[in-house]
């Protein structure tokens, strides 16, 4: 057994941390106040290749592996929670399914793009009526002639409105039920999509998440992704990658409270001694940082398993549920430790609570966690 | 165009700590890093190449440890590393250390060779113009921007004080570069990846073309009898007084030595 990174490891690691503090870190307040989408800074993430981390080589991907990948999403989310789920999104909701069941000809038109940083990518799932039971679809996708036409709308969409391409989930035949679950590739240019509102959230404040109106939307039948029905599976499969990053950009929230907190609680003084002094302090410290180690081998061993071609749907479920009640609870830990000041925005603990709280909620809630978790060890 | 960059691995002095009782580094636990000019030195070679259709070989001489910097050199986009590595080498002065680099710069094609301006462990700032000394090359030290490239020749800015020289050398020429001159690139994610399929080339000794006897501590004329951590030798004046008349008193003082 072995838990060393790589030589190779730590290079990727020394790249993230030195960007992450000095393009992400400096901005991470603003993009959260004023509720602004990183463009600048997606720029860059595009420039350097952290928008194509785990794919090959052949389709302009960095050829490194999930593990580094969620690596990236931890060491940007332990500064920006927002800029690690753009990167997250647009990586294992919209690169990586059509990486999976595209066509070649899917994979040379859309995937590259993403790949190289050209386009944004997001995933339209959820819709009013259909979050944690997806398979109540009400989006429609009727195949006329050599186009499909989609009708209906999805909501709560990260990257919505700042993406180019989109993974649509549409009903193709409702008398199937989730086998009558479709998956599409869409282009926001298309005619009849369009953007409706934008919401203003608790955390992750600069990360766009709009609902996706899709009226007469008329796709090209070649961008269908798989084939008819296979659209949940598509959906499932992809959301157990995506958990890997979402459990991924928890972990980096709680390490950078953590951070926050031990340069804090060094200065800050009571009783004529630093609080770092008091045994409390150094107790719930001592706490924090045991269960985000615990979250972090639970999301590294998730990564690994998928990198290496095993199973991880359990493991990523695991790690998600992990991770992301972890940031809950450390980042709550981390605000008491700071205070009256951690509750201000002088200080950036309070606005990762509020970050955290989401990724206990997106890409399935703790309690879908507890199902998949389960259902994999009662099957 | 061959590009050649000087590379050195040096702790990282901005987390280094002194030990005062025997007046040297504490190493242990410091990060090395690329030295900062040097660093420079690559992102010009890299901007170069940007624009230009040119080869960049970065090369050290230092531990086989060196090599993860030479990996993240190829990682921010030099095309070719060589690791010059031996245990003959040790102990190597400016002039040894010359000698060698020299050594291996006659086995290597360079239009124009970069280095930093000095080290951030030694701040000796002489490898650079020692190097081109001995290669018979010209070279240009202090260079804070490249102005143009041609096939014969470069124009650069060479700081001084309060002004620069605008100087034209013929290639192949060296340089020697200042941090402050540009951003450097990070590594790119695609980059790590080339960099460890990419074999770094490791020479010895036997490898270059050198004379021996002015190699590592035996062929350094350099002899460090003592480090010490220099002590203030006079007490500060202090001027008294509101900042105005405190400035005048200075002033005063400074024309009273001549200083000004």
């Amino acid at each position: 057994m072995e838990f060393g990174l790589t030589k190779k490891q730590e290079l990727f690691i020394e790249l993230f941390e030195k960007f992450a503090q000095e393009e992400v870190k400096p901005i991470a307040a603003e993009v959260d106040e004023e509720e602004k989408f990183p463009e600048e800074t997606v720029e860059k993430l595009q420039k350097y290749g952290f928008m194509g981390i785990p794919f090959p080589k052949e389709y302009g991907g960095a050829g490194a592996t999930d593990l580094e990948y969620a690596i990236c999403v931890e060491t940007l989310s332990k500064y920006c929670a927002t800029t690690g789920v753009i990167v997250s999104a647009h990586t294992s909701l919209c690169a990586s399914p059509i990486y999976m069941f595209g066509t070649e000809e899917q994979k040379q038109k859309y995937l590259r793009p993403l790949i190289d940083g050209s386009k944004i990518g997001a995933f339209g799932l959820t819709e009013p009526n259909a979050g944690t039971d997806a398979s109540g679809q009400q989006t429609f996708a009727v195949l006329d002639g050599n186009e499909y036409v989609l009708n209906g709308s999805k909501i709560f969409i990260t990257n919505g409105g700042k993406a180019d391409t989109y993974i649509i989930i549409a009903m193709t035949d409702k008398s199937k039920g989730t086998k009558g679950i479709s998956a599409f590739i869409v282009e926001a240019t298309t005619p009849g999509f369009s953007i409706g509102k934008k919401e203003l959230k608790l955390g992750i404040r600069g990360s766009a998440t709009t609902e996706l109106i899709m009226k007469d939307c008329r796709v090209p039948k070649e961008n269908l992704l798989g084939k008819e029905g296979e659209g949940f599976k598509i959906a499932m499969k992809t959301l157990d990658g995506g958990r890997i990053g979402i459990a991924a950009q928890a972990l980096g929230i709680a390490q950078g409270a953590i951070d926050e907190t031990i340069t804090y609680v060094k200065e800050r003084k009571q009783f004529g001694r630093p609080i770092a002094a008091f045994q409390n302090t150094q107790f719930q410290l001592a706490d924090m940082q045991t269960k985000v180690d615990a979250a972090r081998l639970l999301v590294y061993r998730a990564a690994w398993n998928k990198s290496q071609g095993l199973p991880y749907s359990k493991e990523a479920a695991m790690a998600k549920l992990f991770a992301s009640e972890t940031a809950m609870e450390v980042t709550t830990k981390a605000v008491q430790l700071f205070g009256g000041y951690g509750y201000t925005r002088e200080y950036p603990v309070e606005r990762m609570m509020r970050d955290a709280k989401i990724t206990e909620i997106y890409e399935g809630t703790s309690e879908v966690q507890r199902m998949v978790v389960s259902a994999a060890m009662l099957k | 165009m061959n590009i050649v960059c000087l590379l050195k691995q040096v702790p990282d002095t901005t987390e280094i700590k002194i030990n005062f009782e025997t007046g040297t580094l504490i190493r242990d636990g410091v990060k090395s890093i690329m030295n900062p000019d040097d660093r420079a030195g690559l992102e010009e070679a890299l901007k170069i190449k940007d624009v230009n259709n040119a080869k960049v070989t970065v090369i050290t001489m230092g531990p086989p440890q060196a090599e993860i910097m030479l990996k993240e050199a190829i990682a921010m986009g030099a095309d070719e590393a060589i690791l010059v590595s031996d245990g003959r080498f040790a102990g190597a002065d400016t002039w040894a250390t010359s000698s060698t680099l020299a050594g291996v710069l006659e086995k290597v094609d360079y239009d124009i060779i970069i280095a930093g301006r000095q080290a951030i462990d030694g701040d000796t700032a002489q490898v650079g113009p020692q190097t081109a000394e001995k290669l018979k090359i010209p070279h240009v030290t202090y260079v804070e921007k490249i102005e143009e490239v041609h096939d014969d020749y470069l124009i650069v800015h060479r700081q001084f004080e309060d002004s620069y020289h605008l100087v034209k050398v013929e290639t192949p020429c060296l340089l020697t570069t200042l941090t402050e001159m540009n951003k450097p690139r990070y590594m790119s994610t695609y980059g790590i990846v080339d960099a460890y399929d990419h074999d770094i080339i490791k020479w010895n000794l036997d490898d270059i073309v050198v004379d021996p006897s002015n190699i590592g501590l035996a062929g350094s004329p350099t002899k460090v009898r003592k480090t010490f951590t220099k002590e203030a030798s006079k007490k500060a004046d202090l001027f008294e007084g509101s900042p105005k008349e405190a400035a005048h008193l200075i002033v005063d003082e400074l024309h009273k030595r001549n200083l000004v």
